[in-house]
């Protein structure tokens, strides 16, 4: 069953800290076990940067625009917390009997990473490669915003050991960037591309469907855009709103239109159209590459390898334990300083559940799921009968050993996970 | 405190029993609960609000008594009479455990609020009251509010019962004001009973209740002769002989007594488990000394409203039915048998008095056996004739058959209903729609106005009472009796998901209304009926004949939601939660329904909106 714990408490006394890392010294046991029973997964870094200029009107994420939060949660001492969390979390590794591994990828998100001067990011990266090592050819990415990079910034990370960039360029339609409070221009994002390809940078921008009063003529030219660009890799989400944001209570007050999912379909069958044209091709539901440029740690989360999830509200993985950092960066400070790892919660995944997870993020990508995988797993059969009627209905290719999605698939993946599921039985 | 009359041996002129006719708030348990205090029989240190509903006393003692039958003493000049103080259910529903009531009494005070005035429902239990010969004493309750308009509500009730104005007593059950006046006018104008003592003993059952621990307790007027509580009794109507465990009255406890006498009222108890078995109407005589015949009166409770209960989750099934098992045994009047529907898969068809019944046996049924049930829209029972003749009743609109129709009838019910004058337009606008026809109207005072109707009873169960309430603002109140019967153009409309027709949503209406159902349940399944990955027709028809039709576009695209920063654990919950959902939704073929869209479907509703209308109009015209 699942377990989810609370995790720290600011009055905890120095008694109840040496609990707090016994039990998270037990969960990492627990995935030590789970671990040796399992063929060795890759283990990747993902790193939040909980900074930005402004807070868009779209955004849930985690992230504040203050510079400095209290308890050394400052954007200037920020570098120095997060190598702190990356040498507490090498150090329970080892407490627990986990194998460190060798880092297969990196990824800077946020939250604004550039917002931090470049030397912080690749100072952190330095002491990420002295802690764990890297594999070779290993993937560091960072997130950029178009505007506050420029040619000297991605120089610098260059030098430093990133090899690719992925810029929010959202879209490229004005209007549309008005809606969603962006503040840069299309003529940042062509300039920060061409700087990262000039230093051999790989990149890839973000775009966002379905921003309300986007056309889908709009949606179009921020498509063509960004095919435009050159880049290696697009993703393009649909805009989610959650009730908590600005734009979500503008929509719930009737003040701005709720974003329409025939109309989302629509713009991600363009979008889907328009980038395999151009030599794109999906390989998970929001992700296009080129040949080989696939973002390998992207698509680490769909194969649910293993990762550590550093900076406040960051996820970690390890054998069937997730653990997520508390999401204040003053909290979360304050936990580093009494000498655990700074969680807001962790869980020990079930069997079934993580049997689930395999399913339902399995079926998000173009190498899609291994029937023979899941059913020696699970030791269960999966209903042929059920997959027959998903792929007559279209929503499955036509494919015995890998259930992979079509186009309506994509769309419908939530029903196709259902269905799968159910085909697995209880 | 030591009483001189004792169960048993109480002289008839002496006794005096009555009921109390109030409307729901207008204060009956507080007047009751102050007679008490006043006669003594609680003492003024135990006294508690509201004795008589003692809810917390029931559960304490595990004791279920819905109505009482209280025996209090009250001295006059020196002479200590006994007062049979008589409880009777105040709803429309249940009239004739009210009348039963009344036939257990020989007076009755007529309790009304004097800041409201007289109710329909009040006013047709005050006629039944006279049509019983009773003796009426008219009393205005909660005298001591600034609201108050005794005089208004004196002269209303003086122009009812032709008397003069003064003569309307005035009391206030909050401060005790006007009780002590009560009693005594009780004592001086009500009759005492006249029985004959020395005939075979003849009891009235007017009201039985289940109690968990002692099985039926039975309240009874003794109407001649006597009873022991040794001697083995029959009764009549159902032919049953019982020794019973306990003989009593009740004041307020059970007190255990070893007879009872010509017009003194008590309980009694068998063992027996189950009301069904202790009818409301039927006489109880001694087995060793019988009575020649029965009191006058007895029948069996018709169910007037029928409507399906389907659990939720059909796994519930089983408690469903021993929930109404256990229902049953505290109410002769509910009727159910099981029903199988395409739609909600098993459950029962229950008859109900009305729809205050329908509405306490579900609520009872959700609250004290915690299931989830969706009940079918209420109907009515019809004998349709069919072309060869033959004819069926038709309890469940499944049941209604295919083919031609050469005549359906159904139950008619005449309608009285109290308003204000001002909202005597709107109130016949209604009737109209709900194809009321008037009989008279009069005027209760220079304000208020009766109006009568005949209407047909499936017109009411569907959603009159809530548009009368909506259209008078809360004011008007309603009652209404069974009629007889008529023949109607009336036809099933059915509806259909996918081409494949929907047995909980098939419904018998006039030929006129067919159209306004068939749009507004289509564009209601509509909105509730979620998209999925295929088209969805809804139709109504009727018998082969589409009348109406919505559509619920395929669905084209669902969560595609982003996995920000490695959070598996959001996008697992949702998709937990989704499963969640989806176990309670119904499988109609291929579609999948919300038990929601059941709940709301069948709820009735006043759907005027423009684009209805329109909708209906088209409907219809196409039709010609």
């Amino acid at each position: 069953m699942t377990q989810i714990s609370q995790g720290f408490r600011p009055v905890h006394s120095s008694q109840a800290t040496e609990k707090i890392a016994a039990s998270q010294r037990q969960l990492g046991m627990n995935a030590a076990d789970v671990q040796k029973s399992e063929p060795a997964k890759p283990f990747e870094v993902y790193l939040h940067v909980p900074f930005c200029l402004r807070r868009c009107g779209y955004c849930d994420f985690n992230t504040y625009t203050a510079t400095n939060l209290g308890e050394g949660a400052s954007r200037a001492n920020y570098a120095n917390l997060v190598i702190q969390e990356a040498t507490r979390l090498r150090r329970w590794q080892e407490e627990c009997g986990l194998t460190p591994r060798p880092i297969s990828t990196v990824f800077f998100g946020g939250g604004t990473p550039t917002i931090l001067p470049a030397p912080d990011l690749v100072r952190i990266l330095g002491h990420l490669g002295t802690l764990w090592g890297f594999e070779p050819h290993a993937e560091v990415t960072t997130e950029a915003n178009p505007d506050t990079v420029d040619a000297r910034y991605i120089a610098e990370l260059a030098d430093g050991g990133f090899n690719r960039i992925s810029f929010g360029m959202q879209s490229a339609v004005p209007e549309v960037l008005r809606t969603l409070d962006r503040t840069h221009l299309q003529r940042n994002v062509i300039d920060g591309v061409a700087a990262a390809q000039a230093q051999g940078l790989r990149s890839s921008v973000d775009l966002i469907y379905g921003a309300p009063g986007e056309t889908i003529e709009q949606w179009k030219t921020s498509v063509e855009a960004a095919i435009d660009l050159g880049v290696h890799h697009i993703s393009a989400y649909a805009l989610s709103v959650e009730p908590t944001t600005k734009m979500g209570r503008l929509i719930s007050s009737g003040r701005l239109a709720s974003p329409d999912d025939d109309d989302e379909a629509a713009k991600y069958e363009v979008a889907d159209r328009l980038f395999s044209k151009a030599g794109f091709r999906w390989y998970e539901i929001s992700n296009w590459a080129r040949d080989g440029e696939v973002s390998r740690h992207n698509l680490g989360y769909w194969r649910n390898v293993e990762w550590a999830g550093l900076g406040p509200g960051a996820h970690s993985h390890f054998g069937r334990m997730r653990a997520w950092d508390t999401k204040h960066p003053r909290m979360w400070a304050k936990q580093l300083t009494s000498g655990i790892m700074p969680w807001g919660g962790t869980e020990e995944v079930s069997a079934s559940q993580d049997l689930e997870e395999t399913v339902m993020l399995g079926l998000r990508l173009s190498e899609g799921l291994s029937v023979a995988d899941v059913e020696r797993r699970s030791g269960r059969t999966i209903d042929r009968d059920v997959i027959r009627s998903l792929m007559k209905q279209g929503l499955l290719e036509t494919n015995d050993a890998v259930l992979i999605p079509t186009l309506q698939g994509r769309l419908l993946n939530d029903l196709v996970i259902e269905r799968v599921l159910d085909a697995l039985g209880e | 405190m030591q009483q001189k009359n004792q169960p048993g041996s109480t002289d008839q002129s002496l006794i005096r029993n009555f009921c109390i006719i109030a409307h729901i708030d207008h204060g009956k348990s507080t007047v009751a609960d102050r007679i008490l205090q006043l006669s003594g029989v609680v003492p003024e240190r135990e006294m508690r609000n509201q004795f008589l509903d003692r809810m917390d006393i029931e559960q304490e003692r595990g004791i279920t008594i819905k109505s009482q039958a209280v025996r209090v003493p009250w001295t006059v000049d020196g002479t200590e009479y006994t007062l049979g103080m008589i409880d009777t259910p105040g709803h429309v529903d249940f009239t004739y455990e009210v009348s039963r009531a009344l036939a257990a009494c020989e007076g009755a005070v007529l309790l009304v609020d004097a800041t409201q005035g007289i109710e329909a429902q009040t006013l047709s239990n005050l006629y039944m009251a006279m049509d019983h010969d009773l003796t009426v004493i008219p009393v205005l309750n909660k005298i001591d509010l600034p609201s108050a308009e005794p005089e208004k509500h004196a002269e209303e009730i003086a122009n009812l019962l032709g008397v003069d104005p003064s003569e309307v007593l005035r009391v206030s059950g909050k401060t005790g004001e006007g009780i002590k006046e009560l009693l005594d006018t009780i004592v001086a104008d009500i009759d005492p009973p006249h029985g004959d003592v020395d005939a075979p003993a003849r009891a009235l059952i007017f009201d039985s209740v289940y109690d968990s621990y002692r099985g039926i307790v039975t309240y009874i007027r003794m109407m001649d002769g006597e009873i022991h509580a040794r001697e083995k009794i029959r009764q009549m109507g159902l032919g049953t002989a019982h020794d019973p465990i306990e003989l009593g009255v009740i004041s307020p406890d059970m007190v255990p007594t070893k007879s009872l006498g010509a017009g003194e009222v008590g309980y009694i108890i068998t063992g027996v488990k189950d009301v069904s078995q202790s009818k409301v109407g039927d006489t109880i005589t001694t087995e060793k000394n019988p009575a020649a015949s029965p009191l006058e009166g007895y029948r069996d409770p018709q169910p007037m409203v029928y409507a399906g209960l389907f659990p939720i989750d059909n796994a519930q099934y089983p408690e469903l039915r021993d929930a109404l098992d256990k229902l049953k045994l505290n109410d002769a009047a509910l009727v159910y048998e099981p029903e199988t529907s395409v739609a909600l898969g098993f459950g029962f068809r229950c008859g109900f008095l009305g729809l205050l019944h329908m509405e306490i046996v579900s609520e009872r049924l959700s609250r004290e056996f915690g299931l989830d049930l969706i009940s079918t829209a209420p109907n009515v029972h019809y004998e349709v004739t069919q072309e060869d003749g033959t004819t069926r009743t038709v309890k469940n609109p499944s049941e209604y058959p295919d083919g031609k129709i050469k005549k359906v009838v159904e139950p008619i019910v005449t309608a009285d209903i109290i308003t204000p004058k001002e909202f005597v337009g709107p109130v016949m606008d209604l009737c109209q729609e709900h194809r009321g026809q008037m009989k008279d109207m009069e005027y209760l005072s220079v304000e208020r106005v009766e109006l009568h109707y005949v209407m047909p009873l499936a017109e009411i169960v569907f959603d009159f009472f809530d548009q009368l309430k909506s259209r008078t603002k809360g004011y008007a109140s309603l009652d209404y009796h069974e009629a007889g019967e008529q023949a109607a153009d009336l036809v099933k409309v059915d509806i259909l998901i996918q081409g494949e027709k929907i047995d909980a949503f098939s419904s018998i209406v006039h030929r006129d209304k067919a159209y306004a159902y068939g749009v507004m349940m289509t564009k209601k399944l509509r909105k509730l009926i979620p998209r999925q990955q295929f088209e969805i027709p809804i139709q109504a028809a009727i018998g082969s004949r589409i009348i109406a039709r919505e559509t619920i576009s395929a669905m084209r695209k669902d969560v595609l939601a982003k996995c920000y920063g490695g959070d598996i654990t959001r996008k697992r919950k949702l998709l937990e939660k989704q499963k969640e959902g989806k176990k309670r939704m119904k499988m109609l073929g291929s579609v999948q329904v919300p038990q929601e869209a059941f709940i709301a479907a069948l709820s009735t509703s006043d759907s005027t909106d423009k684009d209805t209308q329109d909708k209906i109009r088209a409907a219809a015209k196409k039709d010609q």
